[in-house]
C-alpha cells in the first residue's frame, strides 16, 4: 500500500525535475535526426540501436546516481515514517526506471513507430527497457554504497567505460590469445557477464542480421540457434535485472542515514 | 516508553557511541546536550531507525524497533536540516506525510495555523526560505498528535516569534503527557524547557539528571552546571 503512494511521489518529482525532458528531447531530436537524414533504413536503425545501447545506460547511470545523491534527505524524511525501507527503495527504484522509460518510448520509440519502424521498434524497447534498469540497479548499488557524490558518479561512469568499451577490447584479446583453443562456451559465459552485449545480441538474433553478430552474436547464434537464442538473452537480461536491484537493496537497508 | 540497552555504534576509528542505558518516560522533556560531535544526532537516529547499531537494544513501548517500521507511528521528528525534495509542493509533502502515516481522526493544525502552512501551500518546497522550511518541519512534527516528538535542534534557523511558540507547544505537548525529545545548545532553552538532561560527550552519557530547575528560579544552577561541563571537557577538542 504504501509502496503505491512512494512511488507516487518520487515518480512526480522525477517527472518535474529538468532531468527527463531534457533526456527527452535529446532522445527525440538524435532519432529524428538520424531517420531523416540516413536514406537506409538498417543503418539508421543500427544508428539507433548504438544510442539505446551505448548513450542511454551512461544516462541511466549518471541521473540515477546524482538523483539518488540528491534525494538523500528526502530518503531520510520518509524512512522517519512508518514505511518499511523495502518500500522507499522499490519506490525510488521504480519510479527512476518508469520514468526513464517514458523518456524513452517518448523520444526514441515514438518517433520509430512515426517513421514505420515498428517491428524494429518494439525490439529496441525491450531492450531499452532492461538496459534502463539495469543501469539503474547499478547506479542506486553505487551510490547507496559510496557517500561521496564525486566519487560515486565516477565510479559509475567507469562502470560505463568498462561495459560499453573495454569489455569487447578484452574479448577481443581473448579471442586473439588463444584463437587455437574451442572457445565456445567461455564466449558465451564471457558475453552473458556484459549486459550491454547480451541486449544487442537479443536484437540481432530477432532481426537476423548476420554481419552485425560480431564474434559474440555469431556463437550465440551457432551455440543456441535464431529461437532459442532469444530466449537464453531475454532469460540472460532478466539476470541482469534482478542482480543490480538486489544488491543495492541489500545495502540500502543496512545503510545509515 | 523508550528504552536503550548496550547500544553500541561506531563510525570507524573516529567515532563510538556506546549507551549503556538510558530510559525515558511519558510526560517530561528530555534534552539531549553536548559538544558537536558527540553523539546526540546518532542517538536520536537510532531510534528512529536511520541508523542501524552494531549491538544492543531499543524498544518503543516494550517493542524491539530492529527491523520494525510501525512503532514510528508513535513518533515525529523534526531534523536538523528540512529535508524536503525541491520540485514538490508545500500540500504534496503534507499529504505524504499524511497518507502514509495511520489514518487519525485528529490532526493538529495549532502550528500549522500558526506558522501561515496555509499561504505556502501552492509553493515549492525548493522556493522556500531555509526559516519557513523549519516551520514546515515543526507543523508537521505536530500535526499528528504523536506519543513522541524528536526534535533536532528546533529553533536552529527560527526567528525569535516563531520559536516562542514553538516552545510554548513543547510545554502543551508536555502538559499532555506526550514525551518530547530534543536536542539543543541553547543553555537557555533548556533551562526553559527541560525536565531532564542528558549530557553527552565522546559517544557516551555524561550526566543524567532531573529536575535541576529550582520553582520560580531564573535556572542560574542549571547554566552554572552546563557552562562547567563544556569547560571540564574542552569542547575545542572536538570541533
Amino acid at each position: 500500500m504504501n509502496l503505491r503512494k512512494i512511488f507516487k511521489y518520487f515518480f512526480s518529482d522525477i517527472i518535474r525535475s529538468k532531468w527527463i525532458p531534457v533526456y527527452t528531447v535529446l532522445l527525440f531530436a538524435l532519432t529524428s535526426g538520424i531517420i531523416y537524414f540516413s536514406r537506409d533504413g538498417q543503418k539508421a536503425f543500427i544508428s539507433l540501436l548504438n544510442i539505446a545501447l551505448y548513450l542511454v545506460p551512461l544516462l541511466c547511470l549518471i541521473f540515477g546516481s546524482v538523483y539518488n545523491y540528491n534525494s538523500r534527505e528526502f530518503v531520510e524524511m520518509l524512512l522517519t515514517q512508518p514505511v518499511t525501507r523495502r518500500s522507499v527503495f522499490l519506490g525510488q527504484y521504480l519510479s527512476l526506471g518508469l520514468s526513464q522509460t517514458a523518456g524513452f518510448v517518448l523520444g526514441m520509440i515514438l518517433p520509430l513507430f512515426i517513421y514505420d519502424f515498428s517491428i524494429n521498434a518494439a525490439l529496441l524497447l525491450a531492450a531499452g527497457i532492461f538496459l534502463i534498469f539495469i543501469f539503474n540497479g547499478f547506479a542506486l548499488l553505487v551510490s547507496n554504497m559510496v557517500n561521496d557524490k564525486v566519487k560515486g558518479v565516477g565510479i559509475l561512469i567507469a562502470v560505463w567505460l568498462f561495459f560499453a568499451v573495454f569489455y569487447d577490447g578484452l574479448m577481443l584479446f581473448m579471442f586473439y590469445y588463444f584463437a587455437d583453443y574451442p572457445l565456445e562456451k567461455t564466449t558465451i559465459i564471457a558475453s552473458s557477464l556484459n549486459p550491454v552485449d547480451v541486449a544487442r545480441t537479443f536484437i540481432m538474433l530477432r532481426l537476423d542480421m548476420s554481419a552485425l553478430f560480431g564474434y559474440t552474436g555469431a556463437v550465440f547464434k551457432k551455440y543456441f540457434g535464431s529461437g532459442a537464442g532469444i530466449y537464453v538473452s531475454l532469460l540472460i537480461l532478466h539476470l541482469w535485472m534482478i542482480v543490480p536491484s538486489f544488491f543495492a537493496s541489500k545495502k540500502f537497508k543496512r545503510k545509515d542515514f | 516508553m523508550i528504552s536503550v540497552n548496550g547500544v553500541v555504534k561506531s563510525y570507524g576509528k573516529s567515532f563510538k557511541l556506546e549507551i549503556e542505558k538510558l530510559e525515558l518516560k511519558k510526560g517530561l522533556v528530555v534534552t539531549l546536550m553536548g559538544p558537536n560531535g558527540s553523539g546526540k544526532t546518532t542517538l536520536l537516529k537510532s531510534l528512529l531507525g536511520l541508523v542501524i547499531p552494531e549491538k544492543g537494544k531499543i524498544t518503543v513501548d516494550g517493542n524491539n524497533i530492529s527491523g520494525e517500521s510501525d512503532y514510528r507511528n508513535k513518533i515525529c521528528y523534526m531534523p536538523q536540516s528540512s529535508p524536503f525534495p525541491p520540485n514538490l509542493k508545500v500540500k504534496e509533502i503534507i499529504s505524504i506525510t499524511r497518507d502514509i502515516r495511520k489514518k487519525q481522526n485528529n490532526y493538529d493544525y495549532e502550528l500549522y495555523e500558526k506558522f501561515g502552512i496555509e499561504s505556502i501551500l501552492g509553493k515549492k518546497a525548493g522556493a522556500l526560505s531555509q526559516g519557513t522550511r523549519q516551520r514546515l518541519s515543526a507543523a508537521l512534527a505536530f500535526m499528528f498528535d504523536s506519543e513522541i516528538v524528536v526534535l533536532d535542534e528546533p529553533t536552529a534557523g527560527l526567528d525569535p516569534y516563531s520559536s516562542e511558540i514553538l516552545k510554548a507547544r513543547i510545554i502543551k505537548l508536555k502538559k499532555a503527557g506526550k514525551l518530547v525529545l530534543l536536542t539543543t545548545h541553547i543553555v537557555n532553552e533548556v533551562s526553559e524547557l527541560s525536565d531532564r538532561l542528558v549530557f553527552m560527550l565522546d559517544g557516551k552519557i555524561k550526566v543524567d539528571r532531573d529536575s535541576f530547575r529550582t520553582p520560580g528560579g531564573n535556572g542560574k544552577e542549571f547554566r552554572e552546571m552546563v557552562s562547567k561541563l563544556f569547560m571540564e571537557n574542552e569542547p575545542a577538542k572536538n570541533i
